[in-house]
């Protein structure tokens, strides 16, 4: 086989990440059924041929499980990230083209965001707002925001500071014109990729809530759902009830990381005209 | 027009040393002024100060006998910068860069050697002495009266370096643009001004 540049690695991983990460996706939302469907007749079933991740107490198939609850931690996961990473482009710009006043004060809430321990943090807005679906995605979109705020802040800073920018004001070129055509390009794969490597964050955080039992509740079989459920079993010797749930969530955690960071590296400015 | 400058003193930060203190300079656009003096006299400095780019702490930049700031979008004095890789986005094609000038004619881009192959590439695929053709052409629009230009030619061949002056004067003289050049190069300064300043002289002054 013919040895492949790092480019061509780094599509490779970040084309074996996206597919992996969207069949997840969309086994778990057709397989939703599967996943409640109980059946006595097969319960407590070690891994074996027809159910590789074996079943549970009330015979429900692990593997159905398994997909579905990483499916609904994606899905959380991605819009929980989105709203994060908004309103992080929007808080960054702000803070470092609306004067003193503005900087402070975003600089100020960043610096108390990042202070507290985010799930704790988290659990406070989850339970305020009525733990369920939307709590969660409001608590993780809430919290994650801070650190690529500061990203974009700083890129914005030094954007300022350039020559071109300072020759394009001379120019007579209007602000949405600088922002458009000379900072957009240089911002755009910093948000990107800090968009994509707040999934993981996101999803780990969502599926910890869930675990302790402060995010969605027990009808929904999310991830964090499935785990703690487990943890009743697992003294008893059903071992695969954890075991694969765990080792799935970070197998994902870990692909969207690693799709995070080769979307980083094929943006990287040095490598934009090869 | 006129550029003035009266009485204007200059430094960096409060307690930093006086770049430029109670300086004067008045030019025509009929003329073609040059500025020596040693590296760390405030040459880049002063050009930044005559074309908008820092703010005296005394004194003031007029043109025409209103204060430079009062011109509102496109400033008519326009500074050609030093590095030319800094002066353009790497991220901008160079079409782009030139559209950003003032409705550079098609001549001036011609007139300053630009291939019309350039215009397709980015930043990056180009050298320094090809960069500053298109930061002069981009500082040439239709308004700019006067051109300052910080020691455009350092990082050009000798030949390339003609080329361009040759048509740079030709060009402020057709359409009476004052001229304000830096160099280092004495030779250079003789050719192609009509006075010339020392920032080593203004300083004794004082």
């Amino acid at each position: 086989m013919r040895k492949l540049n790092r480019r061509q690695r780094l599509l490779l991983g970040l084309a074996f990440s996206a597919a992996f990460l969207i069949i997840v996706c969309v086994w778990g939302i057709l397989g939703a059924e599967a996943a409640r469907a109980t059946d006595f007749s097969r319960k407590n079933i070690p891994p074996c041929l027809q159910y590789p991740f074996g079943t549970d107490w009330l015979g429900r198939d692990m593997l159905a499980r398994t997909v579905k609850g990483l499916s609904m931690s994606i899905l959380i996961g991605i819009t929980a990230a989105a709203v994060s990473a908004v309103i992080a482009l929007l808080l960054g710009i702000a803070s470092a083209t609306m004067g003193r006043a503005v900087d402070s004060v975003v600089s100020f809430v960043i610096d108390l965001i990042m202070g507290v321990p985010h799930i704790l943090l988290l659990i406070l807005i989850s339970v305020a707002l009525g733990k369920g679906l939307k709590g969660v995605i409001i608590g993780v979109a809430v919290t994650h925001w801070p650190s690529l705020a500061r990203l974009i802040r700083a890129e914005v800073l030094q954007l300022k500071e350039m020559p071109y920018i300072k020759i394009a004001v001379k120019l007579g070129k209007s602000r949405w014109h600088i922002a458009v055509k000379h900072m957009l390009p240089h911002l755009l794969p910093q948000f990107i990729v800090g968009l994509v490597l707040l999934f993981p964050h996101a999803i780990l955080h969502e599926s910890s809530i869930t675990f302790l039992g402060f995010g969605l509740s027990t009808e929904q079989p999310a991830i964090g759902i499935v785990l703690s459920e487990a943890m009743k079993y697992l003294a008893t010797g059903k071992w695969w009830l954890a075991l694969f749930p765990g080792l799935f969530l970070v197998i994902t955690v870990a692909l969207f990381y690693i799709l995070g960071q080769s979307l980083r590296k094929l943006l990287d400015p040095g490598s934009v005209h090869q | 027009m006129k550029l003035e400058v009266k009485d204007m003193s200059y430094r960096y930060t409060a307690k930093g040393r006086q770049i430029l203190k109670n300086f004067n300079l008045a030019v025509d656009s009929s003329e073609r002024v040059g500025l020596t003096a040693p590296s760390g006299y405030g040459k880049t400095t002063l050009c930044q100060l005559l074309s908008g780019y820092l703010k005296p702490d005394q004194g003031q930049v007029l043109l025409d006998g209103q204060p430079l700031s009062s011109y509102q979008g496109y400033c008519p004095v326009q500074m050609v910068w030093q590095h030319p890789e800094f002066a353009v986005n790497p991220r901008l094609p160079m079409r782009e860069v030139i559209h950003e000038g003032d409705e550079i004619e098609e001549w001036v881009i011609q007139g300053l050697g630009i291939e019309p192959d350039w215009l397709r590439r980015f930043p990056t695929e180009l050298s320094g002495g090809e960069l500053q053709r298109f930061s002069l052409a981009r500082a040439l629009g239709k308004r700019t009266r006067f051109l300052i230009a910080d020691e455009i030619s350092t990082m050009l061949d000798l030949i390339t370096q003609s080329q361009i002056w040759h048509f740079l004067l030709e060009e402020v003289e057709k359409r009476q643009i004052g001229l304000i050049a830096v160099s280092h190069n004495p030779e250079l300064i003789d050719r192609v001004c009509t006075r010339k300043i020392d920032l080593r002289l203004q300083g004794e002054e004082k």
